[in-house]
């Protein structure tokens, strides 16, 4: 299924790493963006989500990263190509409880190991590609529809 | 029950968002661990948390918590305060601790608001 030709909005953001007092911005624009058009509830919370999890992976683990947003008439896709660390052990990273959080981090009430099981939950489809010590890309696709 | 109602059962002060005091609040969620209520919360739920940072507010935001009551007599930061009127998120502390403030909810006939799966 593809419509990618139909893209009704397009936005980019930055996040940058460790800048913990703006962590979760472009996440609660996003959902903004997404009432505004009208999209139902239960779709716009699965991106919230799915996003903010993606969004403080970054705060969290990463240098910097660059945020595509896009609308089309079916799909919501929200892309973080992040310049950091990456992932060592995709498989490990993706089972619930493991983390490689500091206690700072689980001082402010994550590092669960639950972010990236979490938006794999919320997310209709969802693809990673990490490179150790170059960055990580996080493509996240909700269909529109409930 | 209403916002108004909760505040009176925690002895509890609100802090910013006084129009929504007739709000009707019927789950509830408790926990200090953003992530769990991120994974486990549900829409319309009131959050009952200990954890006062910025954080306890964008989540609340984005997973559709209707307000946040903090307990253990905690209080955040003006700032914290500030980004929940933004959101128009009423906030209140309360100086009771997490145990107490649910039972008080939970006596009261508030629902669980989470998704808790079986244990894998």
């Amino acid at each position: 299924m593809s419509d990618e030709g139909q893209i009704m909005l397009r936005e980019t953001f930055t996040v940058a790493g460790g800048d913990f007092s703006h962590a979760g911005r472009v996440s609660t624009t996003i959902k903004s963006m997404l009432k505004q058009i009208g999209f139902p509830s239960a779709v716009i919370r699965r991106t919230a989500i799915a996003t903010y999890e993606a969004e403080m992976n970054v705060v969290v683990y990463a240098d910097r990263a660059d945020v595509t947003f896009e609308v089309t008439p079916k799909t919501i896709r929200v892309t973080l190509a992040d310049q950091g660390q990456g992932i060592a052990d995709l498989e490990l990273a993706m089972q619930e409880g493991f983390s490689t959080a500091t206690d700072e981090i689980r001082e402010m009430g994550f590092g669960a190991g639950m972010g990236l099981p979490n938006i794999k939950r919320n997310a209709d489809e969802l693809e990673i590609n990490s490179e150790v010590g170059v960055g990580t890309t996080v493509k996240i696709t909700i269909n529109a529809g409930e | 029950m209403t916002l108004n109602e909760v505040i009176h059962i925690l002895d509890g002060e609100l802090l910013c968002c006084d129009e929504k005091m007739s709000m009707e609040i019927t789950d509830v969620c408790a926990s200090d661990l953003m992530s769990d209520v991120l994974a486990f919360g549900t829409a319309g739920s009131l959050l009952i948390t200990g954890l006062t940072n910025a954080q306890s507010v964008n989540t609340a935001d984005v997973a559709d918590i209707v307000a946040i009551a903090y307990v253990r007599g905690k209080r955040p930061a003006d700032d914290v305060v500030r980004l929940a009127k933004e959101r128009g998120l009423p906030v209140l502390v309360c100086a009771l601790s997490l145990y107490e403030a649910c039972g008080k909810m939970y006596e009261h006939g508030l629902a669980a608001g989470s998704e808790i799966r079986e244990p894998q």
